[in-house]
């Protein structure tokens, strides 16, 4: 039933369904790549508005460099700024979206992507009590990790690693913070 | 005769979790809630269709010896497909599955029916075949998560009715081995019986 398989019948398969499959993932590509830009888009925009006190105006978009990392914040002049701080989760890369009011007060937290455990790490994303600790979480007066490494935070349940990269990218965006306010005095 | 039958096949006397026990990577790994086997499991049909569906139908055209390599080609272009789409259309679906729905590539159901069935039948049956065998995976898929969902964090769906964390073990990975090896007997156990 199936063509012989001679070297020129081999490769004229190959190279025509080669060929068509291509032109089918780049046609899918091409017409989702709008929408996946624009999905990106609303979910940036939702957080910060998530993170951040109520604002008015667009946040005006910048990145810094912190002990070598870059980091890409959104200031809003009147709110405070929303920083993205990634750090390395249990399962990969932890981004966060980190709101801090003028004042160096957390405001809110929101997690942009992560590649952590569904059902354990991934809830990082919904459980409210671990999330909720992070409201109103004043940096200067209580410590940014969590219970077993002798701060003040409730990990989600056997998920440390996740609770701690969440943590320490809460706190890397907190020292992002600290520099930009500083105006550019330091640079060490 | 009636084409009935390779819907009914694929979903019980086939059924790709329980008798065939294939794809276990994604079926352990992604069972953790019931919401989240259902939709792995509608992700895995909808590659499951279209490749049979399309593989039957160039089946004929293909020489033998490079059949493999065309039809993993093939599914990998749903995948990608279907992961675009996720992608746009889907973001929250998309960033709980994750790396489950490149992983479809390499899915042992997807392969095993386009080697077993859907280049030895025609269009029609393929595709009966895939929407058989996709939703018994999605079905499977779907009790183990409930098993699990209800057991380790008490909730259904994301309803919770249990207070509290549940318990844990059946959220983690030997939780998975657990409900699918017994769900497995009592499977088994009601097609011994017929």
């Amino acid at each position: 039933m199936a063509a012989a398989s001679t070297l020129k019948n081999m490769a004229v398969c190959l190279t025509v369904v080669c060929l068509i499959c291509s032109a089918v993932v780049g046609a899918a590509y091409a017409v989702t790549a709008d929408p996946i830009a624009a999905a990106a888009q609303a979910k940036t925009t939702a957080s910060i508005a998530a993170v951040l006190p109520a604002f008015d105006g667009t946040p005006e978009q910048g990145s810094i460099q912190v002990d070598g990392v870059d980091y890409t914040y959104y200031k809003a002049a009147d709110a405070g700024y929303a920083i993205i701080s990634t750090t390395s989760g249990f399962g990969g890369a932890l981004t966060l979206m980190v709101g801090v009011e003028n004042g160096g007060t957390i405001h809110n937290t929101a997690v942009l992507s992560h590649s952590e455990t569904p059902g354990l790490g991934a809830k990082c994303t919904t459980d409210a009590s671990f999330i909720d600790q992070f409201k109103g979480f004043n940096p200067a007066e209580r410590t940014l990790t969590v219970k077993k490494d002798g701060g003040d935070l409730d990990a989600i349940t056997a998920s440390t690693i996740t609770s701690r990269a969440y943590a320490l990218a809460v706190s890397n965006a907190v020292a992002v913070y600290h520099k930009l306010t500083e105006g550019g005095q330091s640079n060490e | 005769m009636s084409k009935w039958h390779f819907v009914t096949d694929g979903f019980v006397k086939n059924n790709p979790t329980f008798v065939l026990v294939l794809g276990m990577c994604p079926t352990l790994a992604t069972t953790t809630s019931a919401m989240n086997g259902l939709e792995m499991g509608l992700a895995t049909m909808f590659v499951l269709i279209l490749s049979n569906i399309v593989i039957s139908l160039i089946a004929p055209m293909v020489p033998d010896k490079v059949r493999i390599p065309v039809y993993i080609t093939v599914i990998a272009t749903f995948v990608t497909v279907l992961q675009l789409l996720m992608q746009a259309f889907t973001p929250s679906v998309y960033e709980t599955l994750g790396l489950f729905i490149p992983l479809i590539v390499v899915n042992c159901i997807v392969l095993g029916r386009a080697e077993g069935f859907a280049n030895k039948h025609n269009v029609g049956e393929s595709a009966l075949d895939g929407i058989g065998v996709g939703l018994g995976f999605t079905a499977s898929l779907t009790v183990i998560g409930i098993v699990r969902e209800i057991l380790g964090s008490g909730s259904l769906f994301g309803w919770k009715f249990i207070p509290g964390d549940g318990i844990l073990a059946f959220v983690m990975a030997p939780g998975a081995f657990l409900v699918l090896g017994y769900l497995m007997v009592l499977f088994n156990k009601y097609l011994a019986k017929k």
